[in-house]
């Protein structure tokens, strides 16, 4: 385990890194500092947004300072008692249909393989909630298999809805907006990330585990009928 | 219950509700939003006896027009140099005025600036998510943006006329935003660096709640164009592949992957943000050290000027004279 550096970020946050490039024992160690930290707040923290390699601490210049921080970071780095994270598994279903995966052939043409073969890789991973990012729920889950990472798209595609699945590189996600994104889209999920009113918005915490199912169009279609009627419902009460 | 309400005649794009912010969902993937500039959103309500941090109206160049159509409540429209009008006359920002039924309150980009905040002396109603009513402006999360016809409700509103007249200004901060160079400058090429530190950019058109895209001196990278996502904070100065500098505001995305060249302190953000596209600038490097003071710096001032429009009361318009902050003082409202 590499020792971190600290980086000052204006007059109000530091920056904890622990690699340059993405990997899976970074974000382990980011979680880890995430857990210690939630479980032991610095003087003067605000908030933590981990990341993939490094993550951001927020804290208010009035009560404590970069320094400061830096020391009450070693200190929580060099604790013999750690505090454990206790990942949640989740098992999103996906329709995998070809309505909603428009890039499936694509992807398929890129990686020399059948559209049942990706789908069966996609299937296959152990995913793993690095980072949310972006816009609000978008989480950032790590561990599509090598066989089917492909770079982004040299332009961003428009209209994509809410609901897909998209992949890059070895992350992927399902998107909470309609927005453009430049990464290919391979199916769609009912699971809603963000549900805005709901008592728990967000449905993943960092570190949590995902796996996913494969279920038909019908079963989409009923799967999102019972999602929107939850979310509607919840909005009622507010 | 009493209310006052306001009809929407006109209003123009990026016209939203604004509570202080939504602090602490940045894990989330959700910024703080809130006002553009905080002191002038925090001065708005203060000076009508609100809490600092309560719902107002943040109003853009585009422009707003209300016509009260129920109650009477007194209003403050701070921040920028925008041109308000009112059946008192043609006033400038940073005034407390009193509103009654069939009262138009209109409120237009003027000399300089680029947004200002209509408080109301009570209850504004907007929807809340997380606890908080500030919009964020690609979702539409929050309570929203402002509609033609939609009517705005103040719950419970106060009668401030005691209050009515200009608003004194708060301190002026440095002409350069300070920065702290960061946390990538060591992405970049030497020249680039040099010319961030001296060189004068301005602000273009494309200036929004999320940020703002600088033209000046392209920026060139010496390694990889990306970097792992990693997260961002308002005041970031983020340098995409081309070179050009965005600089991110209230609604910035909260994680990304283009390397960051330096960071604006807070202190410096507020003043920041009321630049036009046109207006231009130039930054000042300084060290973390000094960003810390000059946060705490900042604090003290902000924390004595908001006190004194709290405090301003029953006497504003005597304690001003008396104090010497306005040079004459002409009421507003005849009644």
């Amino acid at each position: 385990m590499s020792a971190p550096t600290f980086t000052a970020i204006a007059d109000h946050a530091l920056l904890v890194e622990f690699a340059t490039e993405i990997s899976d024992d970074a974000s382990q160690q980011v979680v880890a500092l995430d857990g210690e930290l939630s479980a032991d707040p610095p003087t003067g923290m605000l908030e933590a947004v981990p990341a993939f390699v490094n993550l951001l601490i927020a804290f208010d210049p009035l009560l404590t300072d970069h320094d400061e921080l830096t020391a009450a970071v070693h200190r929580r780095l060099s604790a013999e008692v750690r505090h454990e994270p206790h990942p949640t598994s989740h098992v999103v279903p996906v329709c995998y249909d070809p309505s909603f995966a428009f890039d499936l052939e694509a992807v398929a043409a890129a990686t020399g393989l059948s559209t049942e073969a990706v789908i069966a890789e996609h299937l296959a991973g152990d995913y793993r909630v690095a980072m949310y990012g972006f816009a609000p729920g978008y989480a950032y889950m790590a561990g599509v298999p090598s066989s089917i990472q492909l770079p982004r798209k040299p332009a961003a595609v428009r209209g994509i809805p809410a609901g897909s699945l998209i992949i890059a590189g070895p992350q992927c996600l399902i998107t909470t907006l309609d927005m453009p994104t430049g990464w290919s889209v391979i199916g769609r999920s009912a699971t809603q990330v963000l549900r805005p009113h709901h008592v728990r918005p967000f449905r993943f915490d960092i570190g949590d585990r995902v796996t996913f199912e494969r279920v038909d169009r019908p079963t989409f279609d009923r799967l999102a009928t019972e999602a929107n009627n939850h979310e509607r419902q919840s909005g009622f009460g507010e | 219950m009493s209310s006052a309400k306001f009809r929407v005649i006109q209003v123009g794009p990026h016209v939203s509700f604004q509570d202080r912010g939504r602090f602490g969902a940045m894990r989330f993937g959700v910024p703080a939003s809130g006002p553009m500039d905080r002191l002038a959103h925090a001065a708005a309500n203060v000076v009508i006896g609100n809490d600092a941090s309560a719902t107002a109206v943040e109003v853009s160049l585009g422009g707003l027009t209300l016509e009260c159509v129920e109650g009477t409540v007194t209003v403050a429209v701070v921040g920028g140099d925008f041109a308000v009008s009112h059946r008192s006359g043609s006033i400038d920002s940073w005034a407390v005025l009193h509103v009654r039924p069939g009262d138009r309150l209109s409120i237009r980009s003027g000399d300089a600036g680029s947004w200002t905040y209509l408080a109301f002396a009570g209850a504004l109603d907007a929807p809340v998510w997380l606890g908080h009513t500030a919009t964020h402006s690609q979702s539409g999360l929050g309570g929203g943006q402002l509609q033609p016809g939609q009517v705005l409700v103040v719950a419970e509103p106060r009668d401030e006329r005691r209050r009515v007249g200009p608003v004194p200004r708060p301190p002026l901060g440095p002409v350069s935003p300070r920065v702290v160079m960061g946390p990538q400058d060591h992405r970049f090429e030497p020249a680039a660096i040099a010319a961030f530190e001296t060189a004068t950019y301005s602000f273009t058109s494309a200036f929004d709640r999320m940020g703002v895209r600088l033209d000046g001196p392209r920026l060139g990278l010496s390694g990889a164009l990306s970097i792992p996502s990693e997260p961002i904070v308002r005041g970031s100065i983020q340098v995409a592949g081309d070179g050009v500098p965005t600089l991110l505001f209230a609604d910035h995305q909260t994680t990304g992957g283009y390397p960051k060249i330096a960071t604006v302190v807070s202190a410096d953000l507020d003043t920041l943000a009321q630049r036009r596209p046109g207006d231009t600038v130039q930054f000042d490097p300084i060290s973390p050290a000094q960003a810390i003071a000059s946060a705490r710096h900042r604090a003290g001032e902000v924390e004595r000027y908001l006190t004194r429009l709290a405090g301003s009361g029953r006497s504003l318009a005597h304690r001003l004279m008396n104090e010497d902050l306005i040079g004459s003082h002409q009421p507003f409202d005849g009644d």
